[in-house]
């Protein structure tokens, strides 16, 4: 089942959720290409964040299948047709070709911002510690942080931190990157360096999947939105497509109280 | 007063007894805890439940009542041990329950985030353990097991009571023979003091340097 | 070796024991009654005054803090009367030496529980024009008092446990009570499994009640 030849990085098949009682996720298809940058909005609640983190399995999901690069992610096939779930080392290979990046950046606080890099590089990539080092600066330096090498988490603004965050998710070459609300929590004066960032990484051909509220960057960016609520995919379509949008209720009240919010 | 002075060398082997229980009953209680208090963290289901009704039983009862009952109750069982054996293990089995919590504490004060980091770089359980959740944890762990450290000390005070010439017996051996107390006492609070100051200062020290690890 | 379970005289003295706890809960409760009183004090002096008396406060708490409790109880019950020339007996001792041992924690408690008081409390405080003293009545001592709550549950717990040690000067609680079963009878394992599950039983009980007792008035 490999799909080296085909362009279609990310296939999301009737995916279904549930925390307990609440069905999150309510049967979402999709399907990401390389080069997209597909990104998702909706209210809180509407499943985004959870959609995401199916992806890379650090949620489990009841039904549904996740392919990245024509890999089932989570599952692999049983004796009689069953499937059962992957376990820790098989996953953490299949991780290691997804990228994320974290709302609240989730750096490791004992190591510098070149060693938060270089440490999935060199004990997953398996490079030398010379070649870490040097991916890592460079990568660095490609976010706009080549006087911070040497600093520790601490020692950073948000949006620093925010930028290491990526460079530890982009240095390992991943398939797709996942950027789940990464500015929902850096005040507003650091958001757009971050937004930056992120816009050359399109720009150089990055497939990812965006959850954000940033509603400039997604009509900028995006090559496709997706508008989430109630668990499901309820718009689909190009950036003019979905944010010009004026016969779907919710989607207007949605992007009225952002509208507000912004202004 | 001057006796104070001169009981200064028989006080001296009662300390080296308190020093010798007391870094016993570490060693011992580190191991054991830093075993156990890893086995409820990540262990499976039938682990959690024995060591935590361990960790509950020997925190929710005195010190002094587990000392008695094991410094009288172990012949009974067969088991021979040396009146100094019987307070080390009692002393032992008592802090280790103290430092399963204390390493508990400390693995499940790291963020949850920390953990799904380091799983979306693809590291593997055993490196995650390793590169991430240790340091992290060993950085949480090291103040409050110093104060487990100084409670040790403490508490080994209480092997005078079954016969354990450790300082504190022999400061009431040194009373007995002299009929001064007060001196006695206040020399040694002195030296019970001098060894477990020292020891809250380095983890005071310890906990201002660590600081930038918590958020 | 055979060793056969016999109950009898635990049962036929179990008085001691019974009392003997009610009396270390009521030892505990005196203490840290008066304990917190000194460290509401020595916290309250330690948070408003100057270095002088910080470094005072610093001293008391961690003098107690670094010495074993059972030289203090021998300190205060056979030291102090043998230079002040005036004696206490047993239970007087006892509870004096656990107050000022539970002063040092509560200093240390209520120190936290007052810096951690939110200062836009004080602020609103101010705003409506209460005096300093005022504020610190209606507005930051309430407040320091919901915050406190669970490390108040868990201080009383901790100082019942302590109570075994009034034991040493003789003081009728419930390990003396254990101990005189345990000398008089020989019935080792009978005693203490029933003095042992009474300690857990009373301490977890109270932490549970005390619990209850938090979720009504305690603060996040």
């Amino acid at each position: 089942m490999s799909a080296s030849s085909s362009s279609l990085v990310v296939q999301v098949r009737g995916l279904k959720k549930s925390f307990g009682a609440n069905r999150v996720l309510d049967g979402v298809d999709l399907d990401v290409h390389k080069g997209e940058v597909v990104v998702v909005i909706g209210p809180s609640g509407s499943g985004k964040t959870t959609l995401l983190r199916c992806i890379n399995l650090l949620e489990t999901y009841e039904e549904g299948s996740i392919q990245v690069d024509g890999v089932e992610v989570g599952f692999r096939d049983g004796p009689g047709g069953t499937r059962q779930h992957r376990g820790d080392r098989e996953l953490s290979r299949i991780r290691a070709d997804i990228g994320m990046v974290f709302q609240l950046f989730n750096l490791f606080p004992h190591l510098t911002a070149r060693e938060n890099v270089m440490l999935g590089l060199r004990k997953v990539r398996g490079l030398s510690a010379a070649e870490a080092k040097r991916t890592a600066e460079q990568w660095l330096a490609r976010v706009g942080l080549a006087d911070k090498f040497d600093s520790l988490p601490s020692q950073l603004s948000g949006g620093q931190q925010q930028r290491v965050g990526i460079a530890r998710a982009v240095a390992m070459e991943p398939k797709v990157l996942l950027l789940d609300e990464i500015t929902s929590a850096l005040d507003p004066e650091l958001v757009g360096e971050v937004l930056t960032v992120v816009q050359e990484l399109a720009k150089d051909g990055m497939t990812m999947i965006v959850v954000t509220h940033e509603m400039t960057f997604a009509r900028d960016v995006s090559t496709r939105i997706l508008f989430m609520d109630g668990g499901r995919i309820q718009v689909e379509g190009t950036p003019r497509q979905v944010l010009s949008m004026t016969n779907h209720e919710r989607l207007k009240a949605f992007l009225a109280r952002i509208e507000m919010k912004h202004h | 007063m001057l006796y104070a002075i001169r009981s200064l060398p028989f006080l001296w082997q009662g300390l080296l007894v308190t020093l010798e229980v007391s870094a016993l009953v570490v060693f011992f209680s580190l191991i054991a805890g830093v075993i156990l208090g890893v086995g409820i963290v990540y262990g499976p289901p039938w682990l959690y439940w024995p060591i935590r009704i361990y960790s509950d039983f020997f925190r929710g009862i005195p010190l002094l009542v587990l000392i008695f009952f094991i410094y009288y109750g172990l012949p009974l069982f067969g088991l021979n041990f040396t009146n100094f054996g019987s307070v080390v293990l009692a002393l032992s089995a008592f802090e280790t329950a103290h430092i399963i919590e204390v390493v508990r504490g400390a693995i499940q004060s790291i963020p949850r985030g920390q953990n799904e980091a380091a799983k979306t770089i693809g590291l593997t359980f055993g490196k995650r353990l390793l590169y991430v959740i240790a340091p992290q944890a060993a950085r949480r762990f090291l103040p409050p097991w110093i104060n487990a450290v100084v409670d040790t000390v403490k508490g080994s005070a209480l092997v005078s009571l079954v016969g354990i010439v450790d300082l504190m017996l022999a400061i009431q051996q040194v009373i007995g023979r002299t009929y001064i107390p007060m001196p006695l006492y206040v020399l040694g609070a002195v030296m019970y003091f001098v060894i477990n100051y020292s020891l809250s200062s380095a983890s005071r020290a310890l906990e201002a340097r660590f600081a930038y690890i918590r958020e | 070796m055979t060793y056969h379970l016999n109950y009898d005289f635990i049962w036929r003295h179990f008085d001691r024991l019974g009392w003997g706890l009610v009396l270390s809960l009521e030892l505990a409760l005196i203490s840290i009654l008066i304990g917190m009183a000194i460290g509401l004090s020595l916290a309250l002096a330690y948070t408003g005054g100057g270095r002088f008396i910080r470094s005072l406060v610093a001293a008391y708490v961690e003098f107690i803090r670094n010495v074993p409790l059972l030289l203090l109880v021998y300190l205060v019950f056979y030291g102090v009367p043998s230079v002040g020339g005036f004696a206490y007996e047993a239970t007087a001792g006892f509870v004096i030496t656990l107050a000022v041992y539970a002063g040092a924690t509560m200093v240390e408690v209520f120190r936290a529980g007052l810096a951690a008081v939110p200062g836009g409390l004080t602020d609103a405080g101010k705003a409506i024009g209460l005096t300093g003293w005022q504020r610190l009545i209606w507005v930051r001592l309430p407040t320091m008092f919901r915050i406190v709550l669970p490390s108040l549950s868990n201080a009383y717990v901790s100082l019942f446990k302590d109570t075994s040690l009034a034991s040493v000067i003789a003081v009728p609680e419930l390990t003396y009570g254990a101990q005189w079963i345990n000398t008089n009878s020989f019935r080792v394992i009978e005693v203490w499994s029933v003095t042992a599950p009474m300690y857990l039983v009373t301490g977890y009980g109270l932490l549970f009640l005390l619990q209850r007792l938090e979720r009504r008035f305690a603060v996040h």
